[in-house]
């Protein structure tokens, strides 16, 4: 009887393993074509697409390391994505804190018009935004990324720290208040030290929209010099469109930054997203 | 810093108790605080925010929607009015109403097989099984790449002959030929694409969600006599049911605006076949300086996702928070 029974869980067990890891392969499987190909060459590539390098030719990774392009784009996106995360978190904190703890004419208005915000991206508003940046002399300046990314970050970030906000006790903040603090001081010293993990899950969650945007960047900046790593991997796909193995090491290597990240912020990316649904 | 227990206890127990109620609740503590100006204290905290989103969120919008009632080249000022010509002429737009199918083709895939696909592989993970912190970091991995990096990647993966599809294709001995460039199959070509990137999304969302339901009542309909799917059927899917619908809400919406993804990949094309309504809207703003029309569709694409977002709030989402028990994973 236990025998059936055990045998009945372990073939259960292993169609789900057998599951897992079809699907597992599915993304793996792409990615590490990259990863591999990047150390082929084009004749490697055409003949012989899925098996080792023979010989492995590192040429296309090193040059692209060695040529200070790709660093410049990944300083660039690391410029963007910091101080727009840095903005919109510190302006979002601020209007949040307001609409979780007073009460005001005009609020659900104002909580509304940002709701609302969710549904502009870029898309939508990026033909006069880029007027818009143009007539502030903003184009071809990272201010003209980093303004507007922040601005689009804001109603989410807005959504989920008001949620986090309203769950402090109003006894903290009698206490705080007893304790001398006014407005500025119970925000800044309790408040803020209080919210350490949802600031940290809405940090993480700007910086991964901001270093993945791609459409802002490919208007706003017409001088390469300012290229981010999404734009840089497009426009080097177009120069080099025959040399695959070369593209293949530009992607891999502009790939390695946003998983190593996930990597570490993987716990505050996903309590950000799944908790935002539930908002 | 008179008691930092209690701090850090309301911190780490708030996930599971109830917030106070939103509306009295934030009014009640203002009595106590005489001190600095309460309109002042307003102005200061909301100013950065309000001044951001005014300037570079809702001017754009206004700007546009002002726009797409002229002809314009997006130098100068507008000048040349003609009232809602640019909307009419979008829909006579072969194109662009073939956005709108394409777009529609693309929420019903994702409607038939990407969700259901990420809630299948959901439960699975809910099991015990060895090894599932690691596929799951798996599963969603894709998420965090760009949409631009993914593309560039299956372009390649992709590409006839150095491709990985096309030797597979010929290890099958079929004939792959490349898929982004035959109209009818660039379509379902950028589908997959899509899905590679965002299925760990819907994953992680249903997998949350799943875990906040309480073992008992499936254990107890188990225990009443259900099979395992008649329990599925009618006790867990239910209670999974709003983030279910916020899933199919987020995959709407992001149809709507899909770009990236379609510029790098094809441009919109062969012959606008992978065409979608914000690469249409860039093609004219862009690239042939028709900013009058481009803003048009802007604000089509605007009024699209509105009008189905209010919709969906009003007829859908509605349930989710007047209902008793889809309300457990809420909490509002």
């Amino acid at each position: 009887m236990t025998g059936t029974v055990n045998r009945a869980q372990r073939t259960r067990s292993l169609v789900l393993h057998l599951v897992c890891v079809v699907v597992g392969a599915l993304i793996v499987v792409p990615v590490w074509f990259g990863v591999l190909g990047g150390f082929k060459d084009n004749g490697q590539l055409s003949t012989n697409p899925l098996g080792w390098p023979d010989p492995w030719t590192p040429s296309n990774y090193t040059d692209i390391l060695t040529s200070g392009v790709f660093w410049r784009q990944l300083g660039n996106s690391l410029l963007i994505a910091v101080s727009s995360t840095f903005i919109v978190v510190a302006a979002a904190a601020m209007a949040a804190f307001v609409f979780a703890r007073y009460a005001f004419r005009g609020r659900e208005f104002l909580v509304t018009l940002f709701a609302i915000g969710l549904m502009f991206p870029f898309a939508v508003a990026i033909l006069p935004l880029f007027v818009l940046l143009r007539g502030m002399g903003l184009l071809d300046n990272p201010l003209g990324v980093i303004l507007p990314q922040a601005a689009f970050g804001l109603p989410i970030t807005i959504i989920i720290l008001r949620q986090f906000f309203r769950t402090i006790p109003a006894e903290v903040e009698e206490a705080a208040v007893l304790d001398g603090c006014g407005s500025f001081g119970f925000f800044w010293r309790v408040l803020l030290p209080m919210a350490r993990p949802a600031l940290a899950t809405v940090s993480v969650l700007a910086v991964v929209t901001s270093w993945n945007n791609f459409m802002l960047p490919l208007v706003v900046f017409t001088d390469q010099s300012w290229w981010t790593l999404p734009v840089g991997v497009q426009a080097f796909q177009g120069q080099y469109t025959a040399e695959t193995a070369r593209v293949l090491a530009y992607v891999v290597l502009s790939m390695v930054p946003a998983l190593g990240f996930y990597a570490v912020a993987e716990r505050q990316l996903i309590g950000g997203l799944t908790g935002s649904v539930k908002g | 810093m008179t008691s930092p227990s209690t701090v850090s206890d309301t911190r780490r127990g708030d996930p599971a108790t109830d917030p106070p109620a939103p509306g009295p609740g934030t009014a009640r503590q203002r009595g106590r605080q005489p001190r600095p100006g309460r309109g002042g204290v307003l102005a200061i905290f909301l100013t950065p925010a309000l001044v951001l989103f005014l300037l570079l969120v809702v001017a754009p919008i206004l700007v546009a929607s002002y726009a797409s009632l002229y002809k314009w080249n997006g130098f100068g000022l507008p000048e040349n009015f003609v009232g809602l010509d640019n909307y009419t002429r979008a829909f006579q737009d072969p194109t662009f109403r073939g956005d709108l199918w394409r777009g529609f083709v693309l929420v019903l895939l994702s409607l038939v097989v990407q969700l259901p696909a990420a809630l299948a592989l959901a439960m699975l993970l809910n099991q015990p099984l060895r090894g599932r912190a690691a596929y799951r970091l798996i599963f969603f991995a894709p998420y965090v790449l760009s949409e631009v990096t993914t593309a560039v990647l299956f372009d390649l993966v992709f590409s006839p002959n150095r491709g990985l599809g096309d030797a597979i294709a010929t290890w099958l001995s079929a004939d792959a030929g490349a898929v982004f460039a035959d109209p009818d199959t660039v379509l379902y070509a950028v589908f997959l694409v899509v899905s590679w990137k965002y299925f760990g999304l819907y994953m992680m969302l249903f997998l949350a969600a799943r875990q906040g339901i309480p073992k008992e009542l499936s254990e107890a309909a188990v225990t009443d006599g259900a099979t395992a799917w008649q329990a599925f059927r009618h006790v867990t899917l239910p209670l999974l049911g709003p983030t279910i619908r916020i899933s199919v809400f987020l995959s709407v919406i992001g149809t709507i605006q899909l770009f990236d993804m379609v510029w790098v990949l094809t441009r919109g094309g062969p012959i606008h076949s992978s065409e979608t309504m914000a690469v249409t809207m860039y093609e004219y703003g862009f690239r042939r300086f028709e900013v009058g029309y481009a803003s048009a569709i802007s604000i089509i694409m605007f009024l699209l996702s509105l009008v189905f977002a209010l919709f969906y709030q009003r007829i859908v989402l509605r349930r989710d928070t007047a209902g008793a028990i889809t309300n457990q994973g809420g909490q509002r």
